[in-house]
């Protein structure tokens, strides 16, 4: 297993902010929104470069994405910015008929997703957001996994015309990818080779099975760990190229069951290579108050969950085998 | 005053016989797909006619993003069969295609859509109460782009009802967008009856003033020398700090008289006897389709 240090903690969030502003210098179109919540969002560098090209809009995240969606008539490339749950829950129909049927070049960027916002509850952890935005047609949704690659991609989504869905969160979490990585849409990233097990993780859930690939070496078991920061457009060639190798595999996320990562896999592999497969989600209930890590261990979003879905699915591999002879 | 050079090309009978022409086009479309909303189409005929013939500056070699141009959004875009026909009697595409309205295939959806590419176009409605987020945000991109055209748009006036539309109103004021010119389309009914027995809108003239809009009120809304006065007003009132507001007085199927002074043509289509009676009462100008 190859061995993946950090030298710090940081939130992705920040890696959003830090981007945002590279991306205002490298485009004089693209704008910001914020839904009062810039200090969160981590707008500020972005308001003090550019303060003609940020607009306040206040708690009013329906208007937010109208603005988003009238500023790119014109040519401006807006980049919202709110938790993730008024991103897409809140305004789902907004950004159903104005930005997605539109294909107006709208950046939603969405802090805060899942359980680790924490303490807040339930109310604020929002786990449908992926499923949401994945099925409307013409969004591209991303969930990096740190501050270096959140960074990259919010520099590279304003090149991609089109909406998009930029997912982040709010804790300090290790930055372990490179500083000044290029990022592409829709291109799987191979971070350990392996022969056992295929793990597909996006976002935070990149770095547990990180650690999850080095409790599984222990075990015996060769993990092939894949960061899959793209969730749609899917990086389908190189999800069956690992599987065709490793012949089982496991997904990881901080979201739904329903509607994530692990069902889009799911998708994959019964229309083309149908295999064992576990999914590492949320499995349909909401969160709570707590702390980040609390809730990642109570709602089963940890290395050690990987571990034994890993565990799990070479055992029904094995079955499979034993079965097929 | 942002706007100096208007060419005023088009006469007041002029537009009035295009509106005609346009009311014609209106009830053969939802006829022919025995569907889609004439009362409304009817009502603002008059003033997308006004709009498109003589006081907005645009251009039908379409662009998106219309720099440079004066730009019109539908938030209500249940009454597309009046946009569409405006559209390709002002030329920017073939009247013939307004046969194929709420057909398999069409360009002409039957909400205003953009995926089809027809063009004039710019952003899809239908699911109300969006239309004026989207024209204050394209208004702040002319700001941005030192363009001093103008950004038009419709609202119905149950539309109103919606929380997006009181959003946009306080954004618009609070951030001085003065170069928006929004019309709520004040004809007092929506689908299920009275918009003040549906639900009241009460004194809409104060709410828009206490969001600090300016507010002008359009009586005759089916008469063309005061829309045209109306317009005319409202545009020497831009780049003076405040969003303009026209609320304009108009009565649902005008000109058709058995669809006047009723909700029930909001979203029904005649059959071919009430088509030849509606036909009968709308001078054909410009030539059907």
């Amino acid at each position: 297993m190859k061995k993946f240090t950090f030298e710090e903690k940081i939130d992705t969030r920040s890696g959003f902010g830090v981007g945002l502003v590279e991306a205002g210098r490298l485009n004089s179109n693209v704008v910001a929104l914020c839904a009062d919540l810039i200090g969160s969002l981590k707008m500020g560098d972005f308001i003090k470069e550019f303060p003609d090209r940020f607009f306040q809009v206040g708690i009013a995240e329906a208007n937010m994405i109208g603005l988003a969606a009238g500023l790119t008539i014109g040519g401006k490339i807006p980049y919202t910015g709110t938790f993730a749950n008024f991103s897409t829950g809140r305004v789902f129909d907004q950004i159903r008929q104005s930005v997605s049927y539109s294909e107006k070049n709208v950046k939603i960027c969405a802090s805060h997703a899942g359980l680790t916002l924490g303490e807040d509850g339930a109310t604020h952890q929002i786990l449908e957001d992926i499923g949401m935005m994945k099925m409307l047609p013409h969004m591209v949704v991303i969930n990096p996994c740190d501050f270096n690659q959140t960074k990259a991609a919010t520099i590279a989504i304003a090149n991609h015309y089109g909406p998009v869905y930029l997912r982040f969160g709010r804790p300090a979490v290790p930055n372990f990818t490179p500083k000044d990585q290029k990022f592409e849409i829709g291109k799987a990233l191979l971070l350990n080779e392996g022969a056992d097990v295929s793990i597909f993780a996006t976002g935070h859930m990149v770095w547990e099975a990180i650690k999850a690939g080095e409790i599984l070496e222990q075990k015996g078991i060769d993990a092939e760990i894949i960061n899959i920061h793209t969730i749609k457009p899917l990086d389908t060639a190189a999800i069956l190229k690992s599987v065709q190798k490793t012949k089982c595999a496991v997904s990881a996320e901080e979201h739904q069951v329903s509607g994530g990562l692990g069902e889009s896999i799911a998708q994959v592999l019964s229309r083309n290579y149908p295999l064992p497969l576990e999914i590492v989600a949320v499995n349909d209930s909401f969160g709570e108050s707590g702390t980040p890590d609390q809730l990642m261990e109570k709602y089963g979003l940890t290395a050690n969950d990987i571990v034994k879905a890993a565990m799990k699915v070479v055992e029904r591999k094995a079955a499979m085998k034993t079965l097929s002879v | 005053m942002l706007i100096e050079n208007v060419e005023k090309t088009t006469t007041v009978e002029e537009l009035k016989k295009i509106a005609s022409q346009v009311r014609r086009d209106i009830v053969r479309m939802v006829h022919c797909c025995s569907s889609g909303h004439p009362g409304g189409s009817l009502g603002c005929a008059d003033y997308l006619v006004a709009l498109y013939f003589r006081e907005m500056k645009h251009n039908t070699q379409f662009t998106m993003d219309g720099i440079n141009e004066d730009l019109f959004f539908l938030s209500n875009g249940h009454i597309s069969p009046l946009w569409y026909s405006v559209l390709s009697r002002a030329g920017y595409f073939p009247a013939s295609e307004l046969g194929t309205f709420r057909k398999l295939n069409s360009r002409l959806q039957g909400h205003p859509a953009t995926e089809e590419k027809l063009p004039g176009i710019r952003i899809a409605s239908g699911s109300l109460g969006q239309g004026l987020s989207v024209a204050v945000g394209a208004a702040q991109a002319k700001k941005l782009n030192k363009d001093n055209r103008l950004v038009y748009v419709l609202m119905g006036d149950g539309e109103q009802q919606e929380g997006q539309v009181w959003e946009a109103l306080m954004y618009a004021a609070h951030h001085k967008v003065d170069n928006v010119i929004a019309a709520v389309d004040y004809n007092g009914q929506q689908i299920d009856g009275p918009c003040d027995k549906v639900m009241s809108l009460g004194d809409l003239k104060a709410k828009y003033e206490s969001f600090g809009w300016k507010v002008l009120e359009c009586a005759e809304g089916n008469k063309m020398e005061v829309i045209t006065e109306t317009l005319q007003k409202a545009k020497s009132l831009t780049g003076q700090g405040k969003p303009i507001a026209i609320l304009l007085k108009t009565e649902m199927g005008y000109g058709v008289d058995y669809m006047m002074g009723s909700h029930k043509w909001h979203g029904a289509a005649p059959n071919d006897e009430q088509l030849a009676k509606a036909l009968a009462q709308l001078e054909e100008t410009l030539g059907d389709y």
